[in-house]
């Protein structure tokens, strides 16, 4: 039974961790736009943004 | 037509400067200096549009940030005020085909977004200690059956004590807060039982750890608030749907007039300042922003989104027209007769409002169930106490305890489920086809349709006249037909075009306004247009026409028809074959309407209604006690679509019309009108099938309760059984086979 003490502990603390992950992804809007963040992956501009980076800068 | 007005109509933004000043509210500075500004995006519709603008606004000197958000159909601007101006980013972006109008975030989404928000985290931190809490009742239950020593029990009783005690005074605020406005106000709406059961449940929970004892209703309480909290979430989420018409409706905002002074000069000024009296220009593909009388100018004028007449008429000096119609084919001078809130357009505006007050008394049937569930709750909760005190002869915790399990067990978390889980189903299975529900009681209110109103243009028709192949032109006649056509606007000559793409246009084609084309070359002038103008004697029928005129060679005839859309005939004998009386109520002259009528074998029809007589024919039919679904397109039957008990739109239709509509479908056919009906009246006996299985298991466990038969170990097993049996029943709609 003394496994008990440290297995509960372990066993919230694991759970905590999954929750204060899913309480960060809400407050950064992770879950804001699934259908854009979907397609944005497919788009092939790399080259433009790092000039216009340069640009800027 | 759709089209060619948004190609066409200047910006709200772009066509007036003065309202640059009113520009400066909706911009904000951010820390680093930089200045930021989100827009509603109008015309944005995939994957490819999220990145025509993305990528043109990397390309342009001084933005910083410019990303879209598909999902909302927003763009989030940053800029660099001392490099770029942001009139020329959003004049740039409005070149790609997109309209783009300023929101304040703040005033419009941040209610409705903070509490979806905190509904998401309460229902995270209630599956969390839910799970946890479980867990270890599930040791208890077992150590109850076999030889657990008590201080092991007491030790898990006091962990879950401390997961539940936060979990509920954090998770259970949403229904707290609303009960204790709703005891405020000296009403009780379903909060207050809910609040009233975990509160009691928590509170009794602890006494009964300190004292010892061997059942406690941490987990009940805190699987209540989950799946209460999921039905709240769900029922959150089919609102946010109608949300965002409500923004788009916002898009619609007139734009500058320009007004011609008496000095010659023109000036832009906003809708709300033009008198009547004064004298307006309308540029060629502009939207005539007053009703007036045209006092300079000849042009034609499409109304086809306040009549519903599909095919332009020609106006000169001394015609009246209105505003909300789009100039076609050359300037004109307006004298105002009435601008504002006085004009046809306006009036329209409140017909819409006034009808979708009367509709906004419907009460949902979740809603009326409450009403009496409630008190209920409350009544057998203190019967059970009151009795087991008093006549039971037990201790005042053992009392309570069984009132507290009663009013756990009537929890209605089924119930909270049974409506919102099929409405986010069908909402979702409607998606996938190209339907989007924007009400959340419009499923409920479909599903009592037995009459079905359509309106002609544009709904049973496409809204775009086609040339008819009738044999009275060659292939050669078309090809210098259409050469002449390329460079008009007009729907017509768009139509001629269409059917003959590769031939280029012509060079010094003149358009004549009201009359038509035409181009002078050595051997002659070559004319295409109106019948009279193009040297024709008579004309033979109604249907609109144009008339090829070339030198040495009798004029050619091209008519044109409305087509009917491809599966109008199926959908109407499909609706007919559910039980549903069809109608046309049309603003188009009669003879259109007769021809539509009679390809589609529809016997009821009424047409040249006026937005008004529409809503008068609704509720004339509303009073012989019928249903009405308005299914309809233009300005002129958004009263209507507001008016009727529930209310279909094409995507093609106006802004106002699918805003003022429950649903509205994509897509070239009419299908979606028998599927969504089809739909909700499936999700509507799902519905009643969820209330019949929620009653059913209070009906059998209530007893039970009263009785201080049920432990928490049947509470738990209870009440996740019915809640996962609605939401599997529910489930069964997505899987319905399509006819």
């Amino acid at each position: 039974m003394s496994g008990l003490l440290y297995l509960i502990p372990i066993a919230l603390f694991l759970g905590l961790l999954g929750l204060v992950a899913f309480l960060w992804a809400i407050k950064t809007d992770q879950f804001e736009d699934l259908d854009g963040a979907a397609s944005r992956i497919l788009f092939d501009d790399d080259a433009d943004k790092d000039k216009n980076k340069k640009d800027d800068g | 037509m759709t089209d060619v007005i948004e190609k066409t109509e200047p910006s709200s933004i772009r066509a007036n400067p003065a309202l640059g000043g009113s520009l400066e509210s909706y911009i904000q500075r951010t820390d680093d200096g930089h200045y930021g500004m989100r827009l509603l995006v109008d015309g944005m519709h995939c994957a490819g549009c999220q990145n025509r603008i993305e990528t043109r606004l990397e390309k342009i000197r001084g933005v910083v940030e410019g990303r879209v958000n598909l999902t909302a159909r927003r763009l989030s601007l940053t800029w660099q005020p001392a490099v770029v101006d942001v009139q020329s980013v959003i004049a740039d972006i409005e070149e790609l085909g997109f309209r783009l109008v300023p929101f304040n975030p703040e005033k419009l989404s941040s209610d409705f977004d903070q509490t979806r928000k905190r509904l998401v985290r309460a229902m995270a931190v209630a599956g969390f200690a839910t799970a946890n809490i479980m867990l270890l009742s599930v040791a208890v239950w077992a150590g109850l059956a076999q030889d657990m020593q008590p201080v092991t029990r007491s030790l898990m009783h006091w962990i879950s004590a401390l997961i539940a005690v936060p979990a509920v005074a954090y998770a259970g605020m949403p229904f707290f807060e609303s009960a204790a406005a709703a005891l405020k106000g000296r009403r009780a709406n379903m909060d207050v039982p809910i609040s009233l059961a975990v509160l009691m449940a928590t509170a009794m929970s602890l006494i009964e750890t300190a004292r010892g004892a061997d059942h406690v209703y941490f987990d009940s309480a805190t699987a209540l608030l989950f799946f209460l909290l999921i039905g709240r979430f769900l029922e959150q989420s089919a609102r946010g749907r109608a949300r965002s018409a409500v923004e788009h409706l916002l898009a619609l905002n007139a734009s500058a007039v320009t007004v011609l002074n008496a000095d010659g000069t023109t000036q832009p000024l906003p809708p709300e300042e033009v008198r009547p009296g004064m004298r307006v220009l309308v540029a060629a593909g502009g939207r005539i922003p007053v009703d007036g009388q045209v006092i300079g100018g000849v042009s034609d004028v499409d109304g086809s989104l306040i009549t519903g007449e599909s095919i332009p008429v020609t106006v000169r000096e001394g015609s009246a027209v209105h505003a909300g119609a789009v100039n076609l084919t050359a300037a004109l001078t307006v004298e105002v007769a009435a601008a504002g809130n006085d004009t046809l357009l306006a009036e329209i505006g409140r017909l819409l409002e006034a009808a979708e007050q009367r509709r906004a008394r419907y009460v949902d049937v979740a809603a009326r169930i409450v009403k009496i569930y409630a008190p209920v709750v409350h009544i057998l909760a203190a019967v059970a106490f009151v009795g087991w005190f008093f006549f039971g002869a037990v201790a005042w915790q053992d009392a309570l305890l069984i009132a507290v399990a009663v009013l756990i067990i009537t929890c209605p978390c089924a119930l909270a489920l049974a409506v919102p889980v099929v409405q986010v189903v069908a909402a979702n299975r409607l998606f996938r086809q190209g339907i989007l529900v924007k009400s959340p009681t419009a499923l409920e209110r479909l599903a009592q349709v037995d009459t079905v109103v359509f309106d002609k243009t544009g709904t049973l028709t496409e809204g775009l006249p086609k040339l008819l192949i009738d044999g009275a032109w060659t292939q050669e006649d078309l090809r210098s037909a259409a050469c002449l056509a390329a460079v008009s606007l007009h729907p017509l000559a768009r139509a001629l075009t269409d059917m003959a793409p590769a031939v280029p246009a012509a060079s010094g084609v003149e358009e004549v306004p009201g009359h038509g084309l035409r181009r002078v070359t050595a051997r002659g002038e070559t004319r295409l247009g109106r019948g009279d103008w193009c040297g024709a004697t008579e004309s033979t029928s109604d249907m609109p026409e144009l008339w090829l005129a070339r030198p040495g060679r009798d004029p050619v005839r091209f008519a044109f028809i409305d087509t009917i859309r491809d599966d109008a005939a199926e959908t109407i004998q499909a609706l007919r074959d559910d039980g549903m009386t069809v109608e046309i109520l049309s603003g188009d002259r009669p003879a259109a309407v007769a021809r539509v009528a009679e390809a589609l074998s529809v016997d009821r029809t009424r047409a040249g209604a006026k937005p008004a007589d529409k809503i008068a024919r609704l509720e004339e039919l509303a009073r012989q006690g019928r249903r009405v679904c308005m299914v309809g397109d233009g300005l002129n039957d958004a009263p209507a679509l507001a008016a009727a008990s529930a209310s279909l739109s094409p995507a093609t239709a106006a802004d106002i019309s699918q805003t003022a509509s429950d649903v509205v479908f994509q897509g070239q056919h009419l299908a979606p009108v028998a599927e969504t009906l089809r739909v909700a009246r499936r999700a509507d006996s799902l519905v009643r099938q969820n209330f019949a299985l929620a009653f059913t298991y209070n009906v059998l466990t209530v007893p039970l309760a009263m009785a201080g038969l049920v432990t928490p170990l049947i509470a738990a097993v209870a009440m996740s059984t019915s809640s996962i049996i609605v939401i599997c029943n529910a489930l069964r709609l997505g899987r319905m086979r399509r006819s």
